[in-house]
């Protein structure tokens, strides 16, 4: 409700076309009105059957006792019971949540970044002006997102075997690859390890004593395993080439006039991409991150073919454990417990992220009241790029 | 802005809860889709361990798999030498169908109305689909009902979908694991007292499906588990009938004499469905004799699990997955490994997989107390509550357990007969078998409570890292969960 008034009076500014077009039909607007909901009723009606409904159902399972026969709505309230078997209570279901949880996050914490980056480089090289055969390249990297991921795990698993192709090459190298799939070894707790700072026989006391959510902050530090690793690099792999074409659609509304002005001015390549480019790409980058993270966390399919969490459960993450704990163990209080909580938890992610990015934008409209910099006119062109890229 | 932020959350929120939308839709497309993914399930029992579908009794592909090839006849040391190379008939088709000697025999209640009646179940292939649809035709003409066999492409799921939307199949098979979960959330129909042919079903596979005091169904088959030797390897090692291992200390010595050439003594599926034997042989088990209580950290299974990390520690064992085979025999097929531990559905996959693998079945070796253990695999026919035709499957259930259709299903796709009055005319028609079936007396079942899979998946994970692991703390943390899981929490 709260939001359909600002957009109208902030976008006068930004959209000079559509809303002064609303406000002169101001006195008939009743009638609009109704003509409006009838046009929309039946994506409303869709939506409230397929979304809306779903969901409510799927709140009324999380706190019910369902096993699964018959309708759900006849199931018995059980309070935040399925909750606290995952949170508080020290148990099974606690102790998978909380390894789904960490897998996870060593998850994102690594794809979400590679990926962008790799998605930006990817787009700046295709987008020079020198690349030859750019067609060729796009489509080379836009590949593996158009392709069947049931597919690509499939040759994943087969190249990452024990005697893969990937382990061949490393023999090259003299280096004897892991057997990537069936690792279960933490690679964080291999590198503290190798490095001598963490005795893998004899980890120090306070990170083995400790515990959060029922898990030891020795194994919290434990880092993604082998097999997770060849999983990130499957994620960064697939989705780098999604990420690209949003990164160059974005490029190539940075407005040449800007650039030329930049090199004009003297800035190198770097600080043109530093200061113009990059700006100008904000509102790119918050989707392409935001994307990310939701993707990220709710890896599934990857999981599920690749044998469902093995090796030791170091590739179990939250949306298969739901899965499992619903459809495998007739746990489906829990399975719907565990996906809002994953829910959560993108939720408060998003928030933050949203934050930290929005926080940055109001340094260079401040620097405008203050001593001009030669990049100036760049940060107009922030300034345009962001209300362009919000609508 | 804010309405940009709103509809960002907005975003979040729907890819959030898809999940979820598509579990209560329940096709999930990458579960539905995958099709390879349950199908190897099935041809390597236990593949990966985590897999759910843990019984071995799921498969054995191809028919007529029973003949040992070539040379490799099958002898047993110590228990009556069950041996004859190049074994009887290679089946086929269902040859004059034995008349069960001690079998109730079948028949159709006057006032029984005709129905139609849905199977789902997990197909090891088109041979047992087959076997299937044929049987059940006989039943339907015989009775005037109709039966429609449907192989599942994920049975948990399907079952799961149908017992939700109350249309469930009348009959599917279903794993002792689930019995427990199933029973619990009132998805079965508990029809096995009802059986008049009960007392024929061997006791081991009755404990099996035994929940709460009660028989829920029919066991359709079973199987255990026995020590597979390469024959080349043997003998090349300098081994002779002699020194086949009926102890653990000979089994160690043997395996650590196998281990050359880059090839390990001994592999098996990184899965409680293997090791648990090692318990059963030392005296011990998962539960107690009747199911009530968790017995996992006992000092007789923490020994036993001792015993299997030293065999690992020392180099005479490996996990099938640190051999890059996906399961005990494909490591022995592809002769990374000299033996394994494996059941009956290794004829199959060695005559079709694995031809020139000469190879001998023996049981599997006692404890240091002498104590004879092997586990068996079993699947059942369980009827659903909602179906609206108990009586009319009840009495397919009958007419598929009958000793002479036992045994076309034993011929056409290798399983081995869940009554007793079919023993006889098994180890007739497949005496390589006969360690087998001679196991089925000192087996323990799989363990079924509400809620049991999760924990033994659990048991399962930390297996895999038994050889850097303490095995007590091991069995200690199963046992909590499994004490849990059995006291209904």
């Amino acid at each position: 409700m709260t939001t359909t008034p600002n957009t109208s009076t902030e976008s006068p500014g930004t959209d000079p076309g559509a809303v002064p077009a609303v406000k002169r039909r101001g006195g008939i607007r009743g009638r609009e009105g109704m003509a409006g909901w009838i046009f929309v009723t039946p994506v409303v009606v869709i939506l409230g059957l397929f979304l809306l409904l779903p969901i409510i159902v799927a709140i009324w399972v999380s706190i019910s006792d369902w096993g699964g026969k018959g309708s759900p709505l006849g199931a018995n309230f059980v309070g935040a019971d399925n909750y606290e078997a995952l949170l508080t209570k020290p148990g099974l279901s606690q102790q998978n949540l909380a390894t789904s949880l960490r897998n996870n996050l060593y998850y994102v914490i690594l794809v979400v970044p590679i990926q962008t980056v790799l998605a930006l480089v990817l787009a700046s090289i295709l987008n020079g002006r020198r690349l030859k055969g750019k067609g060729f390249f796009r489509t080379a990297f836009y590949f593996p997102s158009v392709t069947s991921s049931v597919a690509i795990v499939t040759v994943f698993l087969f190249m990452f075997t024990g005697t893969g192709v990937v382990n061949h090459i490393l023999g090259w190298f003299g280096i004897h690859g892991p057997n990537w799939f069936n690792d279960p070894r933490g690679v964080l707790r291999l590198i503290l390890g190798g490095l001598h700072i963490i005795n893998p026989d004899s980890p120090p006391g306070w990170l083995v004593n400790n515990h959060f959510l029922g898990m030891s902050w020795y194994d919290w530090l434990s880092g993604p395993s082998v097999a997770m690793c060849a999983l990130i690099i499957l994620a960064v792999w697939t989705t780098g080439g999604t990420f690209m074409l949003m990164f160059l659609a974005a490029l190539q509304d940075v407005p040449d006039d800007v650039l030329e002005a930049a090199r004009v001015d003297g800035a190198t390549r770097w600080q043109t991409f530093r200061s113009v480019t990059l700006p100008a790409l904000r509102p790119t980058l918050f989707l392409v991150i935001t994307l990310g993270l939701i993707g990220t966390w709710q890896v599934f399919d990857q999981i599920y073919l690749t044998g469902g969490g093995g090796p030791a459960k170091t590739t179990l993450t939250p949306a298969f454990l739901s899965y499992q704990a619903a459809f495998g163990d007739y746990k489906w209080g829990q399975g719907a417990a565990i996906s809002f909580i994953l829910f959560a938890i993108i939720i408060v992610l998003t928030i933050i992220q949203r934050l930290v990015m929005r926080e940055r934008k109001k340094l260079p409209r401040r620097r405008r009241f203050g001593t001009v910099p030669p990049v100036g006119s760049g940060s107009e062109t922030v300034a345009a790029a962001t209300a362009g890229g919000s609508r | 802005m804010s309405s940009q932020r709103t509809i960002r959350i907005a975003l979040a929120a729907v890819t959030g809860v898809a999940l979820l939308v598509s579990a209560a839709c329940g096709s999930n497309g990458g579960a539905g889709s995958s099709g390879s993914g349950s199908a190897s399930q099935a041809s390597s029992p236990s593949a990966g361990g985590q897999s759910g579908s843990s019984s071995g009794s799921a498969s054995a592909s191809g028919s007529g798999s029973a003949s040992a090839s070539g040379s490799g006849s099958a002898s047993s040391s110590g228990s009556g030498s069950a041996s004859a190379s190049g074994s009887g008939s290679a089946s086929g088709s269902g040859s004059a169908s034995a008349s069960g000697s001690a079998g109730a025999s079948w028949t159709v209640p006057a006032n029984m109305p005709k129905a139609n009646l849905t199977i789902l179940f997990g197909s090891s292939g088109d041979a047992e689909t087959n076997a299937l649809k044929a049987a059940t035709a006989d039943w339907a003409k015989k009775t005037g009902s109709t039966v429609q066999v449907t192989p599942a492409s994920n049975l948990d799921q399907q079952l799961a979908q149908g017992f939700s939307s109350n249309t469930p199949p009348d009959l599917f098979y279903m794993d002792p694991s689930k019995l427990g979960t199933y029973a619990k959330a009132g998805n079965l129909w508990s029809y096995g007292d009802k059986l008049p042919n009960k007392s024929d079903f061997y006791p081991a596979l009755v404990q099996s499906f035994t929940y709460q005091g009660q028989l829920y169904c029919a066991p359709k088959d079973q199987s255990t588990l026995a020590l597979w030797i390469n024959t080349d390897d043997w003998s090349k090692a300098g081994l002779t009938d002699s020194d086949i291992p009926t102890n653990w200390d000979q089994l160690d010595a043997v395996a650590k004499k196998l281990s050359t050439d880059g090839r390990v003594g001994l592999s098996l599926s990184p899965t409680r469905d293997r090791v648990d034997a090692f318990f059963v042989q030392n005296g011990g088990y998962l539960v107690n004799d009747d199911g009530t209580k968790a017995t996992v950290n006992s000092d007789q299974n923490v020994k036993a699990l001792t015993f299997v990390k030293k065999l690992l520690t020392d180099g005479a064992m490996k996990w099938s997955s640190d051999l890059n085979t996906g399961w005990g025999g494909e490591a022995f097929g592809t002769n990374k490994a000299a033996m394994t531990i494996e059941g009956p559905w290794m004829f199959g996959a060695l005559s079709s997989d694995y031809p020139n693998i000469k190879y001998k079945i023996v049981p599997l070796p006692a404890g240091p107390t002498g104590t004879k253990g092997t586990l068996v695999f079993t699947n059942c026919w369980a009827i659903s509550a909602a179906s609206k035709n108990h009586d009319q499957a009840m009495n397919l259930v009958e007419y598929l357990t009958q000793p002479s259709v036992e045994m076309q299903f034993a011929k056409a796709f290798g399983v081995i007969p869940s009554v007793q009055s079919a023993q006889a005319d098994y180890l007739k028609e497949f005496p390589d078998n006969k360690v087998f079936v001679d196991g089925i007396a000192y087996a323990k079942g799989v363990v079924s409570a509400p809620g049991v899979t999760e924990v033994l998946s659990d048991f399962d994970s930390q297996l895999g890292t038994l050889a850097s692991g303490d095995p007590k703390s091991i069995l200690d943390s199963v046992q909590t969960n499994l004490q849990a899981a059995l006291s209904g929490s």
